[in-house]
């Protein structure tokens, strides 16, 4: 294997065109085509019957709340919603597809034509969506024997047909070109953006880390004012961390190889969460004759136009309206707000003031030193063991002068290791500003005592150097005083 | 031949037995067992025969009768159900045997009917594997043979039903009709085939052989039985995306009405293109048909001639598509969750178990179509081969239409020969093909047929098939029934005696 | 002789996982050329203006409610498994991802 470039010197020589095909999992009540639920993490094999498991016989019937949705979406995408538009079948053996064919839809979506916009530094970049269109999951396979519960070294396969049939949205961009350096960054924003639209539409969890919106990350690259190169399918990228870090990856490899002279093959690739690498799959002239044709068990779908406007009457508040909304209730500047969308904070900080907080709180905790553990951890902000309620009560104790920051930063240790909500932690740890005036007044004459040079200064007017008497006070104190306090303490002692 | 036998006895005279008492559900189901006992040893219509179910069912007629309850109009006539439909807790194989051993875990939409209607399930009939074929050869467990001479094929893919009913081994059995399967059986084994609108009656656990063709339909020995049969399975199954949602044809009063034997002012087709294309035929079957005709006018029928120009195509269109459908219906197949596994012994991956499996549990015919299925699908080629095929069906269906406007049924002799000795045409697929020259337009139309017997041809039955508008399946019944009026007896009557196997 | 290579059917049979035998190959490659025939004689028709025909009545926006329907018991699911193993069918050795 070349080795790899540098993501720097590879967007100096060429330039990324990015596409992103993403599938959502609906959270309908029951299946596509069945009456099963879907409910997720039932035991295995339960939530099947003969249309779902593929039994001889059985037939197909569409949800009509699935359709909806994907309606909804499609409009939520400001796309084109089809006069006339069918299923078809994708076929292609699989063990956990029961039919051996995909009922998806070919030639006719539901939907297409749309846009999407994310700003990512200052820019916005408008990505074009090409099509929406509704088809069926799969069901699940464990695979068994191998080191690592992948499939490669598995002896033998386990598989679980309760996913098999749950209603999926796909959703295909055109390829975006034109990004640079910024590919990473603008792969994630779109993913974030559309996770938030899908999530507003309530018509699914949009949850990554349980499979419910997956990533299909497709990338090349040309040298300027070059054709645009072959493309690689980097499948299955399940975070957003996840996705910036496949394109990074897909740019370096390729780059690299163009750089040798090599060409890049048209291949589906795998990524690993663990290394941020992406492997080869099965190459894709052996595997893509999928035989589409018009799904004969099942009718057109002809949705009315009173339909459409009906659904889209119904829309809730999109999320750059409501970003929009929230920055002006939160008295954020531009970049402010930028910054939180980046951070993937806007429903947290949402939630915290919700629970009670200022908006200056929430945003500097989440912005801060809670994204400062989650990069640390290599973990979204969105997954840190504390929810948006325990920080609006950690900065509740703050604002009573119960904790100062430091404390409370000790507080986030002892919620992020699970030991209770902010208060319980206080409690537990001893974590309380000391506000027992007497015992700070002790302190702040043992330290006017121990410096007597520092306090002839301030005796002097020279408020400044109060920082040192503080400074020992808070020592004496193990932290646990507040700080304005004391220095208030010192001034009156001192006039 | 007694008259006097049980089961010499139409459908609607045994149900009328039964509702009054001068008989009951359990003698009549005892008597049928008993024939199949003796005569399916030489027949072979059956794959499973399930005695104990069928009396089970005809017990607790007889007790509901006891009660006074009031019930459907065949409640305690046996029938027989042909093995490509679902039905739970009995053996379903479709022939083959990639799903010997099978037992469905649910019933088709219309064997629940079967079962509300209260008709005793004697058994699962034979037929070609996954319905492919026009001989019953095909079967994975050996072929069906003809009542009238066991030399000869019964027709299929439905042989077994008709089989069945002709041998009076039932007085009724479940067709299903792709290209024909439900007329040509009758029409070469003597008894009636209906062919329903496809829709009017549910496919929900049929096993799909061409998803938009299959259509399930009665098998019996006259026109009214049929059409209560078909009255008790057909209507509405929210179930099945393909099916309509419309009230169902009253085809048993109009078998009724035609058992007056009057067709004044009834405008019958001939189709032109049919009788140009009439050198496949026997001359005998053209003979039989001829006559038959005659019989139709004398009851004040008029006779038309039509131009179905786009019949013509009817064959290579249903090469296009039923192949096309049936590769992927049958890629379920595959031995992960139901049926036949093979060559799962360590070494292989599961891409060759998969492939091992379908390769030992599929005949030749089958293996053949999703081959050439698979081929019409392929890349590049779907909108030349499937496309246009769904184009040229509007075609036919269109011919259909503007027939329709000039008259109110078009006949047509149901197959161009009758039944041919074993091995007689699986050498050349083509030769099979042929024998449903005349029943594949129907299907691709979606209207209704039936298949009446009309005699015979040097001893073997011949049938006169009827076409109606879709949804206008009264039409149909109402003729054969007619037709039915001009004949003494019935033909499965003049069957000669089967030896016992 | 056929248009249709034992190579072309090969790969057919491989798209439907089908392990056909040599003899099997051969017949096939003839037979195939029923769909070319057929292929042949509808590009003849014209189909211009035509839309296509799937059902015999057209049927529009056929759905049921999002509503639940009991599922089968897992017994009955699995009865019907070659190979069953901790409630889940059991597979051998696959040998990649596909699509
Ligand atoms: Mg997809
Ligand atoms: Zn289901």
């Amino acid at each position: 294997m070349t080795k790899l470039n540098t993501f720097e010197q590879a967007v100096e020589t060429y330039e990324p065109v990015l596409g992103l095909e993403t599938h959502i999992e609906l959270d309908t009540n029951t299946k596509m085509f069945c009456g099963c639920a879907t409910a997720f993490g039932a035991e295995p094999n339960t939530q099947v019957c003969p249309v779902c498991l593929a039994l001889p016989g059985a037939l197909p019937v569409a949800n009509r709340a699935a359709v909806e949705a994907t309606i909804k979406i499609g409009l939520a995408l400001n796309c084109r919603i089809a006069e006339w538009t069918r299923f078809a079948r994708k076929n292609y053996f699989y063990p956990d597809m029961p039919k051996n064919f995909q009922t998806s839809q070919y030639e006719e979506p539901l939907c297409e034509d749309g846009h999407v916009e994310v700003l990512v530094e200052g820019k916005t970049y408008r990505i074009e969506i090409e099509r929406v269109h509704l088809e069926e999951d799969t069901g699940k396979t464990l695979h068994v024997g191998g080191a690592t519960g992948r499939i490669h070294g598995a002896t033998e396969s386990l598989v679980d047909y309760n996913r098999a049939g749950i209603p999926l949205v796909e959703i295909v961009t055109r390829p975006v070109p034109g990004t640079g350096a910024l590919a990473p960054e603008v792969a994630r924003a779109y993913t974030a953006e559309l996770r938030d639209i899908v999530r507003s539409l309530g018509v699914s969890d949009v949850r990554m880390e349980q499979g419910s919106l997956r990533c299909d990350v497709n990338l090349s690259l040309n040298r300027p004012g070059e054709p645009w190169g072959t493309r690689t399918e980097t499948k299955n990228v399940n975070s957003l961390r996840s996705v910036e870090r496949a394109v990074r990856y897909e740019v370096r490899r390729q780059s690299a190889l163009l750089d040798a002279g090599e060409r890049i093959l048209q291949e589906t690739r795998h990524f690993h969460e663990a290394t941020g690498e992406t492997s080869p799959g099965r190459s894709k002239e052996e595997a893509t004759d999928y035989r589409y044709f018009p799904e004969p068990d099942l009718a057109v779908m002809e949705p009315s136009r009173e339909w459409v406007e009906e659904l889209r009457a119904g829309l809730p508040e999109l999320p750059r309206k409501r970003r929009e909304r929230l920055q002006a209730a939160w008295s954020l500047g531009d970049k402010e707000m930028q910054s939180v969308v980046n951070a993937d904070a806007v429903g947290l900080i949402e939630a915290t003031v919700e629970a009670g907080a200022g908006a200056a709180g929430a945003v500097k905790w989440w912005l801060g030193e809670l994204s400062r553990r989650a990069n640390e951890a290599g973990e979204e902000l969105t997954g840190l063991a504390i929810s948006p309620e325990q920080v609006a009560q950690l900065q509740g104790m703050v604002d009573d002068g119960r904790l100062n920051d430091k404390l409370a930063r000790q507080v986030i240790d002892g919620v992020l290791a699970g030991e209770g909500d902010p208060a319980d932690v206080a409690a537990k740890r001893g974590l309380e500003v000391v506000s027992d005036t007497g015992a700070l007044e002790a302190a702040v004459d043992e330290a006017i005592s121990a410096n007597p040079a520092v306090a002839d200064k301030i005796r002097g007017g020279t408020h400044a150097a109060a920082g040192v008497l503080i400074g020992a006070v808070m020592k004496a104190t193990k932290g646990q005083a507040d700080a304005g306090t004391v220095r208030q303490i010192i001034l009156d002692k001192l006039k | 031949m007694s008259a006097d036998r049980t089961i010499d006895q139409t459908a609607a005279h045994i149900a009328e037995a039964i509702r009054e008492g001068r008989t009951t559900a359990v003698s009549v189901t005892r008597a049928f067992l008993d024939r199949i006992d003796a005569v399916d040893g030489t027949i072979r219509a059956f794959l499973h025969v399930d005695h104990e179910g069928a009396l089970a069912t005809a017990r607790e007629v007889d007790e509901a009768i006891a009660r006074g309850e009031e019930l459907g109009p065949l409640a305690g006539v046996p029938i027989a159900v042909k093995d490509v439909v679902v039905t739970k807790g009995l053996p379903t194989t479709a022939a083959s045997k990639i799903l010997e051993g099978w037992i469905p875990p649910y019933d088709a939409t219309i064997v629940e009917r079967i079962k509300a209607a209260r008709m005793p399930i004697l058994g699962k009939t034979n037929m070609d594997e996954f319905a492919m074929g026009s001989s019953t050869e095909y079967s994975a467990f050996g072929a069906t043979r003809n009542p009238w001479d066991t030399g000869r094929i019964p027709g299929g893919s439905g042989g077994g039903s008709a089989a069945a009913v002709a041998a009076k081994m039932a007085p009724l059995a479940i067709g299903t009709d792709t290209g024909g399967s439900i007329r040509q059986p009758g029409a070469v084994t003597g008894t009636f085939g209906g062919k329903p609108t496809y829709g009017s009656n549910s496919r929900y656990g049929l096993i799909a052989f061409s998803s938009s063709l299959d259509t399930p339909g009665p098998v019996a020995r006259n026109a009214l039985d049929a059409a209560m049969l078909h009255e008790v399975i057909s209507g509405h199954d929210p179930r099945d995306s393909t099916s309509i949602d419309a009230p169902v044809p009253q085809v048993a009063a109009a078998a009724r009405t035609g058992g007056s034997g009057d067709l004044a002012g009834v405008k019958l087709g001939v189709v032109k293109e049919f009788a140009e294309g009439a050198e496949a035929a026997e001359p005998g079957v053209v003979a039989a048909y001829e006559a038959a005709v005659e019989q139709l006018v004398k009851l004040g029928a008029e006779i038309t001639e039509v131009s179905c120009p786009s019949f013509t195509y009817a064959l290579p269109t249903y090469y296009l598509i039923a192949p096309s459908e049936a590769s992927s219906n049958l890629a379920r197949y595959d031995g992960v969750r139901y049926g036949l596994r093979a060559g799962d012994d360590g070494r292989h991956s599961l891409e060759e178990v998969m492939s091992l499996t379908r390769e030992a549990g599929f005949g030749p015919e089958v293996k053949r179509r999703i081959i050439l299925g698979t081929y019409a699908l392929s890349a590049g080629y779907v909108d030349a081969f499937y496309g246009k095929a769904q184009l040229v069906r509007t075609l036919i269906k269109q011919d259909f239409e503007k027939a329709f406007e000039q008259v109110d049924a078009l006949i047509s002799p149901t197959t161009p020969f009758t039944a041919f000795a074993f091995g007689e045409r699986t050498g050349d697929p083509y030769q099979m093909y042929l024998a449903d020259l005349y029943t594949i337009p129907t299907n691709l139309y979606g209207g209704p047929a039936v298949s009446v017997p009309v005699g015979l041809s040097e001893g073997m039955p011949v049938g006169l098939q009827v076409m109606g508008p879709v949804m206008g399946d009264d039409i149909t019944y109402r003729v054969a029934a007619a037709y039915e009026t001009t004949q003494d007896t019935l033909l499965a009557d003049t069957a000669p005696e089967i030896e016992k196997g | 002789m056929s248009t249709i290579s034992r190579e072309e059917v090969a790969h057919l049979a491989r798209l439907a996982r089908l392990e056909v035998t040599d003899d099997e190959l051969d017949a096939f490659a003839g037979q195939l050329d029923v769909i070319l025939e057929s292929m042949k004689t509808l590009a003849e028709v014209n189909t211009d203006g035509v839309q296509p025909t799937s059902h015999a009545v057209p049927l529009v926006n056929v759905f049921r409610e999002d509503r639940p329907q009991p599922s089968l018991p897992r017994d009955a699911v699995l009865a019907g498994g070659p190979d069953t193993a901790e409630d889940r069918f059991r597979v051998p050795r696959i040998l990649d991802e596909e699509a």
